[in-house]
């Protein structure tokens, strides 16, 4: 492959102005799938199902099947082109969408085309720094999801060069809703960052109407990246690639920045962007021309024969308008305040992924501080050592029941650490670890006095120390004490006994 | 006439009436169409696929539950034959193609499970036009099917197979599907009642699907009172298809047999009532309009001056929806595979599979439907054809804010020969003028007898039309205008037609078959 050319990132943004799309698909979780009466593997009951046991004629496009739209999927799909700022069709329609590929059962994907369920909405977002963006959505659409291909043999598990290629009908058929953004303008060098918060923001409103497990290593949630760039002072928008395979709120940053270096190098030397589909590899940090894309792709859409008009009828529109949750930047606000957070610890909590499992956490009992302090520290820590993301470390319960341990002095912060390490090997609650592995702080005075005793006799010299007023000598004392009790045991409390017991020794 | 000759020429209801009273078990009344299948077939080829083992050990599960006394449907143990296009659990479903030869599907269409669970005796699958395009079943893949008034005569299409099923009597009922006149056209040419029902009356799930938006299941049969039996059977909606009508249907069966054409208003189309038609055709439709004038009816003429546009509407709508509902045809799942030499990708193999399992006119009709559908020709073609569908439809309601039923000769010919128009697409495609108009509009069809031509001896329809959900105007008159006919000739058309069963094969019907 020929090598690419980046320029620096400040002299590109100099040079051009970045202009952005985003295209996010949400699998929506529920029971059974979009057009079909198989179970839906994006619903967590159902996820991890063997290949091809999550299927029926429809999703498999026998012959003579049916699709019937699922009242489930529009319900949960109206609920998020709302929660998207959009207005919600009187009527709208689905289309064929017809072109032919293995993993596309019917060799036609049942989509949205004219008349879209939701359009014209708008969604703020929220940088790292506390600055917000409205970003402009252009539709939200219904869709159906393609079965999943694994390409075997070959060195790249791509189609080209391989030996030959299994199909697993399980995801055909999932429920997608499609929400597509109009141009950004303006974000500037903020571009890259304001595509990951976008995409973030997406999964909190998900997750915030529970519609869709929002997972992006499972795909639940999946975005493809347009990027264009102008001339400073140009009115025509730069010719875009769509970057696909963007599976990580860190991919897309990344992404995006990429390929507003790869396209200015181009530029600025003459040269011209060739409308393509891109993909995106998350090892080398790069994109690569996938097949070109223009305009006259031509899918020869017509509307779906088979099914009728999608109708809601206005006041289940008003009810599930009624039911929407607390939008993400207004809850971000509200929460901050409840929690008397200052900008830095919120954003740490924020910008760490970690605002629900922190909201959790406190619901679960635990004070604010303490919630905040596991997640980002603690958590986030081993987190990091194992590349993870801290959430799924634990649940928010077990962060509050180990914070109440703390609270009531059965932990010292040290043993909770290690209790914490139990947690996330999966050996149970807190509770559970403390009693199993015997970590809790030794509170019998009768126990501590013995350990104090042999080491005060042990270091004749110390105790001479302290009984001479030197207090600060019972450091040494208690280390060996601390030492002796494996770390189980409250240092105050040693402390005072460590005194006490010098006082009384003969 | 032996006992199972006798059977075999029974009406559907007249069966019944047996069955029901102990007369005759199924499994004797499947068993005599059996032997007539196998005494006959070989000439007439109705079938593609028949079920003896299937059939009869249905139609002793039949005579077991009348024996225990079990309530059953009013055409329980009556055989029926079901065209191709239906999917059959257990048995093959091919719909006339090479692609899916020996595919057996895991599944029952509805339209099969209404008739299975009403007790009725499917005895086979019935042949067709390849995807159901055509208008003589000479696009089957599996061979033509003979007109048994003269074997060397089409029988219609698409639906071929099912009418003449009926016609030789080897069974006494068939399901078929109509898209565009595959039911009543070969009911018209082979002295038989075909009904198309309102689209959306009959489930559509397990019909492979030849242009969704055109397609309805409907029966063929011998009499206008056993098609309203066996729609009152398939009628009904059904939760798998989002076309299918909501609302409960009233009994077709007690329209005929209330059938009385006093005062009906019948407006004859001015527009299918011309020089076009052969002189047989019109003669006998005109007959037929005369005889029901005579007992009450009265009969306008009416205008619908955008039917002359429907054949060119309809080959942009039907190639249109035929291209994408046959993508689904490409190795990967089901049917035939072809591996090009040396192995290729999947892409190869999709088009060496689609290269050797179509015929050529489904090849005509996928190319002519992916050009109508292209951008930059969608508006011209797909788009104008649809509006033309809409003044079709608007011709239909301003005739029937003055007229009860619509009537026309149901198609311009009687039956031509094999190989006659096979190489003339348009001369092939024009047989259905009179019966594309109410799949454009939705609206229901009949075609029943109305005698033989004199230039030529062989069986002319009448077709009836009705505004939509009116399908119980279509057994009012069809009924009234069987009996009246009936009692002109002494009998039933098809008492008129050769006996089968002396026929010896010829040395060119063989090398045909």
């Amino acid at each position: 492959m020929a090598r690419v050319e980046l320029m620096d990132y400040e002299q590109a943004l100099e040079l051009f102005e970045p202009v952005i799309g985003l295209e996010v698909h949400v699998e929506l979780n529920t029971e059974t799938k979009m057009f079909s009466p198989a179970p839906n593997p994006a619903n967590e009951k159902y996820h991890g199902a063997a290949p091809n046991t999550l299927v029926s004629p429809v999703c498999l496009g026998l012959p003579g099947s049916l699709p019937v739209v699922n009242g489930e999927a529009v319900e949960k799909s109206i609920s998020l082109g709302l929660a998207l700022g959009c207005s919600i069709a009187e009527s709208s329609r689905f289309a064929r969408k017809n072109y032919f590929y293995p993993d596309l059962a019917k060799n036609y994907q049942i989509s949205q085309y004219d008349e879209p369920i939701a359009f014209d909405g708008e969604v703020e977002v929220e940088l790292a720094d506390g600055r917000t963006f409205q970003v402009p959505i252009e539709r939200a659409h219904m869709e159906e999801d393609a079965g999943k291909l694994t390409h075997v043999g070959g060195a790249t598990g791509r189609i080209q060069g391989a030996e030959y290629s299994l199909v697993d009908y399980n995801r055909a058929g999932v429920p997608l809703v499609e929400i597509v953004t109009r141009p950004i303008f303006g974000a500037e060098g903020d571009a890259p960052e304001l595509a990951k918060a976008y995409v973030s923001t997406i999964r909190d409103i998900a997750i915030s109407l529970g519609i869709s497990e929002a997972r992006m290593e499972r795909g639940n949630l999946r975005c493809d990246a347009n990027v264009s760039l102008r001339p400073r002072g140009a009115e025509k928008l730069g010719t875009r690639t769509e970057t696909k395979n963007v599976n990580s709120f860190r991919s897309i940053e990344r992404a995006v920045r990429y390929e507003i270096q790869r396209q200015a190098a181009i530029l600025a030397k003459g040269g011209a962007i060739t409308q393509e589909t891109r993909h995106w590899h998350e090892d080398t940090g790069t994109t690569s021309p996938g097949r070109p894309k223009s305009d006259a792709d031509d899918y020869r859409y017509f509307p779906e024969p088979d099914l009728v008009p999608v109708v809601p009828s206005p006041e289940r529109v008003a009810e599930l308008r009624a039911a929407l949750p607390e939008p993400p930047a207004a809850r971000r606000r509200r929460l901050k305040a409840e929690w008397s957070f200052t900008d830095l610890e919120f954003q740490d909590v924020v910008n760490g992924g970690l605002l629900n499992e922190v909201a959790a956490t406190i619901a679960a009992g635990a004070s604010p501080a303490a919630a905040r302090k596991w997640w980002t520290g603690e958590l986030t820590r081993l987190a990091n050592a194992s590349e993870t993301d801290a959430a799924s470390l634990a649940s928010p319960e077990h962060v509050a029941e180990l914070a109440a341990l703390v609270e009531a002095g059965t932990l010292t912060d040290r043993l909770a650490r290690q209790v914490l390490e139990g947690v996330v090997a999966g050996e149970g609650s807190p509770q559970q670890i403390v009693d199993a592995r015997g970590l809790a702080v030794v509170s019998d005075d009768g126990a501590l006095i013995a350990a104090i005793d042999e080491a005060l006799a042990a270091q004749p010299d110390v105790l001479a120390k302290i009984r001479d007023g030197k207090v600060q000598a019972a450091g040494a004392v208690i280390g060996a004490v601390m030492k002796a009790m494996q770390g189980k045991a409250d240092a105050a409390r040693v402390r005072e006994l460590v005194l006490e017991r010098a006082a009384a020794a003969e | 006439m032996s006992h199972s000759d006798e059977l075999i020429r029974l009406s559907a209801a007249e069966l019944a009436g047996r069955l029901g009273r102990g007369e005759v078990s199924s499994v004797e009344a499947t068993q005599a169409h059996l032997d007539r299948i196998a005494a006959v077939d070989g000439a007439v080829h109705a079938f593609l696929h028949v079920n003896a083992e299937g059939a009869l050990r249905a139609a002793a599960e039949v005579d077991r539950a009348r024996a225990a006394g079990e309530s059953l449907g009013e055409l329980a143990g009556v055989p029926i034959a079901i065209k191709d296009v239906l999917v059959t659990e257990g048995m093959p479903s091919t719909s006339g193609s090479k692609i899916l030869e020996g595919w057996i599907p895991p599944y029952d269409a509805t339209p099969v499970r209404k008739v299975r669970e009403a007790g009725l005796v499917p005895l086979g699958k019935t042949n067709m036009d390849e995807f159901a395009m055509g208008s003589s079943t000479e696009h089957s893949a599996y061979g033509p099917t003979h007109n048994p008034w003269d074997l060397d005569r089409i029988p219609g299409g698409s639906g071929g197979g099912s009418a003449a099923s009926v016609a030789a009597f080897e069974a006494p009922l068939a399901l078929g599907s109509d898209t565009g006149g595959s039911i009543r056209q070969p009911a018209h040419v082979t002295g038989t009642v075909g009904v198309k029902p309102t689209y959306g009356a009959v489930s559509r799930y397990g019909s492979i699907a030849l242009a969704s938006s055109l397609d309805q299941i409907g029966p063929v049969t011998r009499t206008v009172l056993d098609a309203a039996l066996l729609q009152d059977v398939i009628a009904g909606h059904d939760p798998h298809d989002s076309t299918s009508i909501a609302e409960p249907w009233p009994s077709m069966a007690e329209a005929v047999r209330r059938a009385d054409v006093q005062g009906l208003r019948i407006g004859v189309v001015k527009e299918l009532d011309t020089d076009g038609f052969q002189t047989g055709v019109r003669q006998r439709f005109h007959e037929s309009l005369e005889l029901l004038e005579r007992n009450g009816a009265e009969i306008v003429e009416v205008e619908a001056p955008n039917f002359e546009h429907a054949i060119a509407a309809y080959y942009l709508i039907l190639p249109a929806e035929a291209s994408s509902n046959l993508a689904k045809f490409d190795s990967v799942r089901f049917g035939l595979r072809v591996t090009p030499q040396g192995g290729g990708t999947v892409e190869q193999v999709m088009a060496a599979s689609r290269e050797a399992g179509f015929g050529p006119e489904v090849k005509r009709r996928i190319i002519l439907g992916t050009y109508a559908l292209s951008a930059g020709y969608y508006d011209a073609y797909y788009g104008s054809a649809q509006k033309v569908r809409t003044l079709v439809q608007r011709d239909f309601d301003q005739a029937f804010a003055k007229v009860d039923v619509l009537a026309t000769p149901t198609a311009p010919t009687t039956a031509f020969k094999l190989g006659e128009k096979l190489d003339d697409p348009l001369a092939m495609y024009l047989n259905d003028i009179a019966t594309i108009p109410a799949n454009l509009a939705g609206v229901p069809g009949i075609s029943l007898p109305a005698g033989l031509a004199p230039e030529d001896g062989l069986p002319v329809g009448i077709q009836f039309l009705a505004p939509a959900r009116q399908d119980a105007r279509l057994y009012n008159v069809g009924g009234a205008l069987e009996r009246l006919l009936e009692a002109e000739w002494g009998g039933p058309l098809l008492a008129k037609a050769p006996d089968l069963s002396t026929h010896e094969l010829t040395a060119t019907e063989e090398g045909a078959l």
